[in-house]
């Protein structure tokens, strides 16, 4: 078997939803060779030829990889994959974005999000909001899949001593261009990658409430997250949301403050090591994955955990 | 300028879906049956393009069976022009259901097609980035905002560092994101008029297209269930929980 696995990163570093795709891709059994594409991304390729367990790193460094063009990206990945059984990607907005492609133009299915490798054509899939896990088997000669983080524990990033080779490879499908990209700087841990999550909901009533969350989460060294009301209401940026349609969380601790526990949010963050809810009404579902609920109103009870903790 | 919207029948998204006893599948009898949420936005914004004068003909598809024309005619309620069914019994992967719109896409020549993101019962998140490739189009997958160019579309797309904006040349793919749009309600006289809105049946055959998956549903199991927890009367008493007993900070 021979894995080829998309590396997600900046060019210079990887991102760590990479190491997570690698662990799968181990757990398959096999060589497994790291792609980065990108601009200007040496850097990149150096960090992918330490992870552990990569036996060789392909580099397609080239202006029309910059910003991961679906169109670009999706056609290399399937020219490279051609000649692999698996072909791996985190289950990433990125990944998300071109793997389909690869897998139309390779002809063959695509099984999203992964949560566990049973046998190298064996897989499990969260299916309705996580509430129904599907086994799937797959037949097709080359296996297109995205992997979701949270369900592998990374590989060391250093340790492995990969070959770099480079591809010269250029897709260029002439179908797209980057205009521009707005994110939200911040210092706190990454959402997907954080040991500690604090994530409000529309009980937070705005978005200035939200200072009290980052307070807490400063204290802790945790990120913060949202429901997808808080985002539609305008509190916080989208990157925020977790849920079954935004991030997929499961940190050590997952603290919900005013969120009631609708079905696409427990698809975010149900698997989350501890779950603490702070919601006023007692009947709120979220209470029913806790497992530490405090019924109060939130605008009592953060000022005083800030203060305890 | 035409544009195709495509249409999925799903459970609805209220309905906390179990697997069935015997595990070969989800149990849906008797569950209510919606339009897939992301295709309500998606349908909503073809509707706006044809309001704002930028689309001339809204054309919505569904593939199923017989029963995916009740979400047809919802979308025809919400202001599409025509529906096409095209016919499809049990399950189909996303490779399958891509072919059979692009054999559409060839047969209408839209210069949009606008899906939803992702189905919310098997959570795949392909259709529309394959359809784009098998047309040799462009996409813009997870949009928040749409803005016409003359002969391309810039599409503001929801990423997980932030908001994208890309520039994509027409004919090209849109998938609709959340905060795209907020649909309206069909009021009672759309929902009546769209029963006489015409609405063609197709079938795999007629378009050329072979269904067949190598991909096989092995079993179907409920997720881990987490323990009861409990709940603390004081923020003191939580802090000491997860200081002494969870030991997480
Ligand atoms: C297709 C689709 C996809 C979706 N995807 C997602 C997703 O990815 N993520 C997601 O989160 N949602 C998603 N949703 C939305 C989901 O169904 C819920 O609407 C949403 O999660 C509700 O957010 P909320 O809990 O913040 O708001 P509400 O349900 O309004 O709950 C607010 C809670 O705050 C509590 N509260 C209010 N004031 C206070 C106070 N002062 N102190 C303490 N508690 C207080 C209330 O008791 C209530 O329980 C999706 C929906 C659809 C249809
Ligand atoms: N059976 C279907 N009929 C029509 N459109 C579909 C069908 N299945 C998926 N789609 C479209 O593809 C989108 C993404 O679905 P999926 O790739 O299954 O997550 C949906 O929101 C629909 O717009």
């Amino acid at each position: 078997m021979s894995i080829l696995v998309i590396a997600e990163h900046d060019n210079q570093s990887l991102n760590s939803a990479t190491l997570n795709t690698v662990a799968a891709a181990s757990q398959i059994g096999g060589d497994i060779a790291l792609l980065v594409a990108g601009n200007n991304c040496a850097g990149a390729g150096e960090a992918a030829a330490a992870v552990a367990g990569v036996s060789k790193v392909l580099v397609a460094d080239n202006a029309v990889y910059e910003h991961q063009l679906a169109e670009n990206l999706g056609q290399l990945v399937a020219e490279i994959g051609k000649d692999y059984s698996h072909i791996l990607s985190p289950a990433t907005t990125t990944g998300k974005n071109f793997m389909p492609r690869t897998a139309a133009l390779l002809d063959v299915d695509q099984l999203s999000e992964i949560i566990s490798v049973e046998s190298e054509d064996t897989f499990t899939r969260p299916v309705y909001a996580g509430n129904v896990i599907a086994t799937v088997q797959s037949a097709d000669a080359i296996k297109v899949i995205t992997v979701r983080g949270t369900a592998f524990d990374p590989v060391a990033a250093e340790g492995g001593s990969a070959a770099v080779e480079s591809v010269d490879i250029v897709c260029d499908a002439g179908l797209s261009s980057f205009v521009s990209e707005e994110s939200v700087k911040s210092d706190r841990p990454d959402l997907t990658a954080a040991s500690i999550v604090i994530s409000g909901g529309r009980g937070m009533q705005n978005g200035e409430n939200f200072e009290m969350l980052y307070q807490l989460a400063d204290k802790l060294g945790a990120a913060v997250g949202a429901s997808r009301a808080a985002v539609d209401a305008g509190f916080v940026p989208n990157e925020m949301q977790v849920g079954q349609t935004g991030k997929i969380v499961a940190p050590d601790l997952y603290v919900a403050i005013g969120i009631s526990g609708a079905i696409q949010h427990l698809a975010g963050m149900k698997d989350s090591k501890v779950i603490v809810a702070i919601n006023k009404d007692e009947d709120a579902p979220i209470f029913q994955v806790a497992d530490y609920g405090l019924v109060a109103d939130l605008f009592d009870a953060v000022p005083q955990l800030i203060e305890q903790i | 300028m035409k544009v195709l919207v495509a249409v999925k029948r799903v459970v609805d998204y209220n309905v906390k879906v179990r697997p069935k006893s015997d595990g070969s599948g989800a149990d849906l009898a008797n569950v209510k049956m919606a339009i897939n949420p992301f295709c309500e936005i998606a349908v909503e914004e073809a509707v706006r393009l044809k309001e704002k004068g930028v689309a001339t003909e809204v054309i919505a598809v569904s593939v199923g069976d017989k029963s995916c024309q009740e979400q047809i005619r919802t979308a025809l309620a919400l202001g599409a022009d025509r529906g096409i069914q095209v016919e499809a019994e049990g399950d189909l992967q996303p490779l399958a259901i891509a072919k059979l719109l692009k054999a559409v896409y060839d047969k209408e020549q839209p210069q949009l097609v606008i899906l939803g993101k992702q189905s919310i019962d098997g959570d795949n998140n392909q259709t529309g980035q394959m359809l784009a490739a098998l047309a040799g189009i462009g996409q813009g997958a997870f949009a928040s905002e749409l803005e016409f160019e003359g002969d391309s579309i810039k599409v503001t797309r929801e990423v997980d560092t932030g908001l994208q904006t890309l520039e994509i040349k027409l004919p090209a793919v849109v998938t609709a994101d959340l905060r795209l749009n907020e649909p309206r309600y069909a009021s009672l006289p759309n929902i009546m008029k769209a029963k006489k809105k015409p609405l063609d049946v197709l079938n795999p055959a007629d378009l050329g297209v072979e269904t067949a998956s190598k991909v096989k549903l092995v079993k179907v199991a409920p997720p881990a269930e987490r323990q009861a927890g409990i709940i603390v009367e004081t923020v003191e008493a939580l802090v000491d929980k997860l200081k002494n007993e969870a030991k997480v900070i």
